[in-house]
């Protein structure tokens, strides 16, 4: 029963060192592997474009940005950071970003592992399958449709919840320029849109449980509560572990994507939904200046880091098997 | 699995399942229902299951002389097919290599892809760059940043094709075929699951982008489908501002579901195929062994 769930993801760069293989020159390697260097140059060659040859652009952080002289334009220090960490802004779009990850992190993990728990326990076939369809299906809809049907339900006049509050003689409530009402709405947004996927390799691997160990619990007298809790769930950990490891590295980075359908403009919503991404989109957009908007990215690449390593860290100390690398 | 008797939990069990899979659906079917009232039901009794009215004048609209979304289709879809095509020739390609071990450096090269997903720099290099190198404000920028190739597609390829044996290369090798054979007519159809899995990946990932069009398309002749469905709501929500003046009355909020419907065509007539793969894609990529 080896539970292989996630090895998908993890990148594996250090293990596996090629077998005994007459040491050959660099040049003569490339030559006799001429093909194989061949299919993954495009990929490289991207990964350099987009990933490496934007390292010398992180100099605009440090600068008072002109357009004639680009990455070379005056040195001004730390002004654009300061000019970030002086607003209000730095403290409301960190905690912004790192609470609402934090809550989809912890409400969708929970959720989707308590649905491919009970997803187990169906024993229909075709009802599994139909259901499994249905919940997979709003993964695929973009998060602009998914911004539709929101105001559908919250539309002041229009909306079917306030139509329903009304008939129930309630007052009507505007969603759109309370924010308190956000969090549990892009909460169960997020769930709505991301649990039946996620839920897929969470049942995966429970799925690849030996049927084996139920049997022998049973035998036992250990009920449902019993096997799930002492046979499903330690073995379900190291998928937890890595999942979980790999969000929370991105804790630090808003879904764009989600935020911007969402929320829009609305600057209303900001104080409590404006996420460090979209407020980089919305200082680069708005003023054009790309000196600030290169420093709240940087200090956001810079934690984002520090985060992967210090979790992937603490996890490889206390946990090896969930690691990333 | 142990007792087959239908109990009071595995009843409640399904209900709540089939409750969660209602509530994934019914907001696609308001979607189709309302694209299909009319305005005036709209505005007087609200987004219904159940409207006052039915019409197709949304529709007529949507394809209308002066309708900009069949262009918009055409080039969402360009973009989909062309970019997709490519992203998952070049990921195949570089899974490929960075499974075999034939290739000395493929570790260094695992680790070369890796970093940028641990680091990235962010909005301004990634925009300074599509503008230097062309990709704006064309079909390009609609296909290159971003959305061409993701490491996490090409380690989902590696890790696949690295449980394929390996002495399939070596007999493969030993009957003659050669480098181009191996890679394209061997191990290609083998990687047919995990394929269909980043295929859908990336062709999810072109058809829903809205992002490269917000930051790198001004020309509105240019403007994918999800961007058009963008601006017709701050268009929307602009015009109810504006005081009543000219006596024209568009269909506005039908219009913009039926915008929706055709956004979700493809998606809904290819579901029932891609989810079969996407599962299968998934478990087999994850779980494989």
């Amino acid at each position: 029963m080896k539970n292989k769930t996630d090895t998908a993801v993890r990148p594996g760069f250090s293990e596996g060192k090629a077998a005994a293989k007459p040491k050959t020159g660099f040049l003569r390697e490339i030559w006799q592997n001429k093909f194989l260097y061949f299919l993954v140059l495009p990929a490289a060659l991207y990964t350099f474009v987009y990933g490496y040859l934007t390292l010398p652009y992180l100099a605009i952080a440090f600068e008072r940005y002109d357009f004639r002289k680009g990455i070379f334009s005056d040195f001004i220090g730390l002004k654009n950071f300061r000019f970030f960490f002086d607003s209000s802004w730095a403290w409301v779009v960190t905690r912004n970003t790192v609470v609402l990850n934090f809550l989809f992190i912890l409400v969708g993990s929970v959720c989707a592992i308590l649905l491919a728990l009970l997803l187990n326990e169906v024993r229909g076939k075709k009802f599994l399958k139909a259901s499994q369809s249905s919940m997979l299906f709003p993964f695929f809809i973009s998060w602009i449709i998914v911004s539709y049907m929101l105001e559908g339900l919250l539309n002041t006049q229009t909306g079917m919840l306030n139509r329903l509050i009304e008939n129930f003689g309630g007052e009507r409530i505007s969603f759109y320029t309370q924010p308190k009402y956000w969090y549990p709405i892009l909460i169960l947004l997020r769930i709505w849109k991301n649990t039946g996927y996620s839920s897929i390799i969470y049942l995966a691997a429970i799925t690849g449980i030996d049927e084996g160990l139920y049997e022998a619990a049973y035998i036992d007298g250990a009920n449902r509560w019993k096997r799930i809790w002492y046979i499903t769930m330690p073995l379900l950990l190291p998928t937890v572990m890595i999942l979980t490891l790999m969000d929370i590295g991105r804790i630090f980075y808003g879904d764009f994507g989600m935020f911007y359908a969402i929320i829009r403009d609305n600057g209303s919503l900001m104080p409590i939904a404006e996420v460090i991404d979209t407020y980089v989109f919305r200082t680069f957009k708005l003023t054009g200046d790309p000196g600030v908007s290169m420093a709240i990215g940087l200090y956001q690449s810079i934690v984002g880091f520090v985060l992967v390593f210090g979790s992937n860290w603490i996890t490889r100390k206390y946990y090896p098997e969930g690691a990333l690398f | 699995m142990l007792n087959n008797k239908i109990t009071f939990s595995q009843v409640l069990i399904n209900l709540f399942v089939g409750l969660f899979a209602l509530l994934c659906i019914l907001p696609f079917v308001l979607v189709i229902i309302t694209s299909l009232s009319t305005e005036r039901s709209i505005t007087m009794n609200g987004y219904s299951f159940f409207p006052s009215e039915w019409s197709l004048e949304a529709y007529s609209v949507m394809f209308g002389p002066s309708s900009s979304i069949p262009r918009s289709y055409l080039v969402t879809t360009t973009a989909t097919l062309i970019g997709t095509l490519a992203a998952v020739i070049i990921t195949y390609g570089a899974g490929y290599t960075l499974a075999n071990r034939q290739c000395r450096y493929r570790n260094g090269l695992a680790l070369y892809f890796f970093i940028t997903m641990i680091f990235s720099s962010g909005l301004v290099p990634w925009y300074m760059i599509s503008k230097a190198i062309h990709t704006y404000d064309n079909i390009w920028a609609l296909i290159v940043p971003s959305l061409l190739f993701s490491p996490f597609n090409l380690f989902l390829v590696r890790n696949f094709i690295k449980e394929i044996p390996e002495s399939l290369n070596e007999s493969a090798r030993i009957d003659g075929a050669g480098e181009v054979r191996i890679a394209f007519q061997i191990y290609f159809p083998l990687s047919l699951p995990v394929l269909a899995t980043i295929t859908l990946f990336y062709a999810i990932g072109y058809w829903n982008n809205y992002f490269n069009a917000v930051m790198l398309i001004n020309n509105e002749k240019m403007y994918p489908l999800q961007m058009m469905l963008f601006k017709i709501q701050s268009e929307i929500r602009m015009m109810s501002q504006m005081v009543q003046g000219v006596n024209l009355n568009p269909p506005k909020e039908s219009f913009k579901m039926a915008t929706s419907v055709v956004t979700m065509g493809p998606i809904i007539l290819l579901y029932p195929f891609l989810q079969r793969y996407f599962i299968k894609g998934i478990v087999v990529g994850a779980v494989k062994g």
